[in-house]
């Protein structure tokens, strides 16, 4: 895997344009996976990550779906330089930080911040929110006017927290207040962008708007820009303008909100919509095509040949197992949207003259009963 | 717009056709903080063949009372009243002994976690052969047809080898329908499913669901199906409950408690809720503050404190006086009919749509 390494950075010929943030380009991260005895060696990869593009311009909330174990956890502590990627390139406001140095990539932590998706783990217990909340710009030397006290005061008063509180623990809080915590302490450095990891997907129905419009109001107040990662579609759809479908480590479908939700192109983009479960307020509903894909989602250890969906999608043919699609604007769609399919789906959501069912229990069940 | 709350106080669906009826049940542990009052005077009725959809939030007493039902609870530390009959036989009295014959043969739980809820020791086509032989007293063999059978019924490929596979060589969604399979092979007559597809992805889940349903066509059981997710719950019961802090606030038929909800607590989840085709420039409505400890209740009705219209109702019935739920389509609220109406007409419809 040595031969599709990072390219040597190159100032400039990116051409960054205006209002451009973060670009990854071809970003790759692949596990080792080791066996053998008595010498241990590399037996293959969890190709977690496998060669994704995507942009966040400034001030701009990008959401980024998939299912469990697609890669978009990965892709997002890979933006924010957790772990190291095997290949690509991450540029940030024209500089590359692909493999920049804990010294070079000083400057670029504290614009970059994360917010985790428990907020039980992701606080020290040991800590009081005071602590929490100021740590981060004691790492990195940051002297607020009026002192630090005072800026996390004012933080906690942000994301609707009693300032009073500054010297309790995390286990005073509940689930949503941790999560404000949380929030409080990614604010703490005045970050440019912030990776929120599933943000709201560990709270209570109730408790998830409370923080989803605290994010909301963040990202448009202060202009900070969001990567939003979440399998729930209906968040992501109300916090992001762009968002990026990822299966099994590739994006196959990115565009703007109205694209991906009212006409999305990839059978796969489809088969999520159409999977997520709505209440249906009138009768009048327009009912929505109805798709139940076969099993689950394969090894990203041996990942299929060609397009990855190929094994699922009710649409593949020989092409797609020798060829994969390029992620390209195909004819119809609008300026930024973006799907990697050879067999690409009407760009639309309404119910089908005839259902999708791959899944063989359904199949036969249905079957039975339609006898009966 | 104009026939919006039916009468309340309906006469309620019991008689013959109610297969488990639960009256007046209250769960109690005892811990060392005190005594949790998990569930507290909740009643309802399961029809044979239909589905019981039951919502609330963590700790509101939903996966409490199902594990009542089905006697799972620990008996040292758990004070049970109330009445569970389920087809004539009385649950709250009965004997562990009696008990045993009737789970994973009348009744069958399905679990939100596979992976917990199987035993890593055993391989999958013992563990579904196993409450097959006790209770029909079929041969080894015979149990194993049975299990092959179901296990393709719920469509695990190439059943006859999986069957000798370990709970660990199955997916997550396989191990679900491992557990769907499980859970079917004595024909139950009754169903817990206890946040079964919360562990999922979307796109499992929905196969999982359309299967639940298929089957319950073919097999007529009856389902208590239990999530927080209301558009899950919207696709798979009839019935709805609404529970909060123990107890029931909202009864009805799906199209009625999601349509038309009576309970602040139920418009707060829906307006909460961000839905696929909802307006993205609305902001969502939180319901504030945090749900109560079951430790120390609110007095008068549970959900005042986070309540946006306690003032409305009649002097400080709100805060002193804990609302009944009538029998029927009903809430346990004490704003009047014409009160939920206009505030769900003016306040509540517009935000849904």
């Amino acid at each position: 895997m040595s031969d599709n390494l990072t390219l040597p950075a190159q100032q400039g010929s990116t051409g960054t344009s205006t209002g451009e943030l973060l670009k990854i380009e071809g970003l790759k991260k692949h596990f080792p996976i080791h066996g053998g005895f008595p010498i241990k060696r590399k037996v293959g990869a969890v190709q977690a990550v496998d060669g994704i593009d995507l942009s966040i311009g400034v001030a701009e909330s990008v959401g980024l779906v998939g299912e469990s174990g697609c890669g978009k956890s990965t892709a997002g502590r890979l933006i924010t330089r957790l772990l190291e990627p095997t290949g690509g390139r991450i540029t940030y406001s024209g500089k590359d930080i692909t493999h920049a140095s804990r010294r070079e990539l000083a400057p670029v932590r504290s614009e970059i911040q994360m917010i985790f998706q428990d907020p039980y783990s992701s606080l020290n217990p040991r800590q009081t929110v005071g602590t929490i909340i100021k740590s981060p710009m004691e790492v990195n030397g940051i002297e607020p006017v009026g002192g630090r006290e005072k800026k996390v005061r004012e933080l906690l008063e942000l994301v609707g927290l009693n300032p009073e509180h500054y010297n309790r623990f995390p286990h005073e809080f509940s689930g949503g207040q941790r999560q404000r915590i949380g929030v409080a302490r990614a604010l703490a450095l005045q970050p440019k962008l912030i990776v929120a990891d599933e943000p709201v997907s560990a709270l209570d129905v109730s408790i998830q708007a409370q923080v989803v419009n605290l994010l909301k109001q963040v990202q448009e107040e202060m202009g900070i820009a969001f990567l939003f990662i979440a399998h729930d579609l209906a968040v992501v759809r109300h916090f992001s303008q762009r968002v990026a479908v990822m299966y099994l480590g590739k994006i196959v479908e990115v565009g703007d909100r109205d694209s991906i939700y009212g006409r999305p192109r990839h059978p796969y983009t489809h088969a999520l919509l159409s999977a997520v479960p709505e209440v249906a307020m009138d009768d009048e509903t327009e009912p929505r095509e109805r798709i139940r894909l076969a099993g689950d989602v394969p090894s990203p250890i041996h990942p299929p040949s060609g397009c990855r969906f190929r094994t699922r999608c009710w649409k593949a043919q020989d092409k797609c197992a020798s060829e994969e699609p390029p992620l390209l604007q195909i004819s119809g769609n609008r300026e930024g949207h973006l799907t990697a399919c050879h067999f690409p789906e009407d760009p639309t959501t309404e119910a089908r003259d005839k259902d999708v069912v791959l899944d063989p229990a359904l199949k036969a069940l249905e079957a039975d009963a339609a006898e009966d | 717009m104009t026939t919006l709350t039916k009468p309340e106080g309906a006469p309620a669906p019991t008689g013959p056709d109610s297969f488990l009826s639960v009256r007046d049940l209250k769960v109690q542990f005892s811990t060392e903080d005190g005594i949790v009052k998990a569930v507290d005077g909740l009643s309802f009725d399961v029809e044979r063949g239909k589905t019981l959809g039951i919502v609330g939030e963590s700790g509101s007493g939903k996966s409490v009372t199902n594990l009542t039902i089905l006697g799972l609870h620990n008996p040292v530390s758990t004070t049970v009243d109330g009445e569970i009959v389920l087809d004539g036989k009385e649950l709250v009295t009965a004997t562990e002994k009696e008990l045993e014959q009737l789970r994973g043969n009348k009744m069958a739980m399905i679990f939100q976690d596979p992976l917990t809820a199987l035993s890593p020791y055993y391989t999958v086509g013992r563990q579904l052969s196993e409450p097959f032989i006790k209770h029909t007293g079929a041969s080894k063999k015979e149990a194993r047809d049975r299990a092959v059978q179901m296990l393709e019924k719920v469509g695990i490929p190439q059943p006859k080898t999986r069957f000798d596979d370990y709970p660990h060589q199955f997916s997550g969604g396989m191990r679900q329908r491992a557990m769907i399979a499980m859970a079917l092979m004595c024909d139950p007559d009754l169903l817990i499913a206890d946040e079964p597809t919360t562990a999922l992805d979307v796109t499992v889940q929905a196969q999982i669901l359309d299967l639940l349903k298929d089957l319950q066509q073919e097999f007529g059981s009856a389902i208590i199906f239990i999530t927080h997710d209301l558009g899950v719950i919207s696709t798979m019961a009839d019935d709805l409950l609404v529970m909060y802090a123990g107890r029931a606030v909202e009864r009805g038929s799906v199209k009625e408690v999601l349509r038309t909800p009576q309970h602040p607590y139920a418009w707060g989840l829906l307006t909460s809720m961000p839905r696929l085709d909802g307006d993205i420039d609305e902001a969502l409505t939180p319901i504030p503050g945090s749900p109560p400890s079951l430790l120390n209740p609110p007095s008068g009705c549970p959900f005042h404190p986070r309540c946006a219209y306690t003032g409305e109702a009649q002097g400080t019935l709100c805060t002193d006086v804990r609302p009944s739920l009538a029998a029927g389509r009903a809430s346990a609220c004490h704003l009047s009919a014409e009160q939920k109406q206009t505030i769900f007409i003016d306040k509540i419809q517009p935000r849904l749509r």
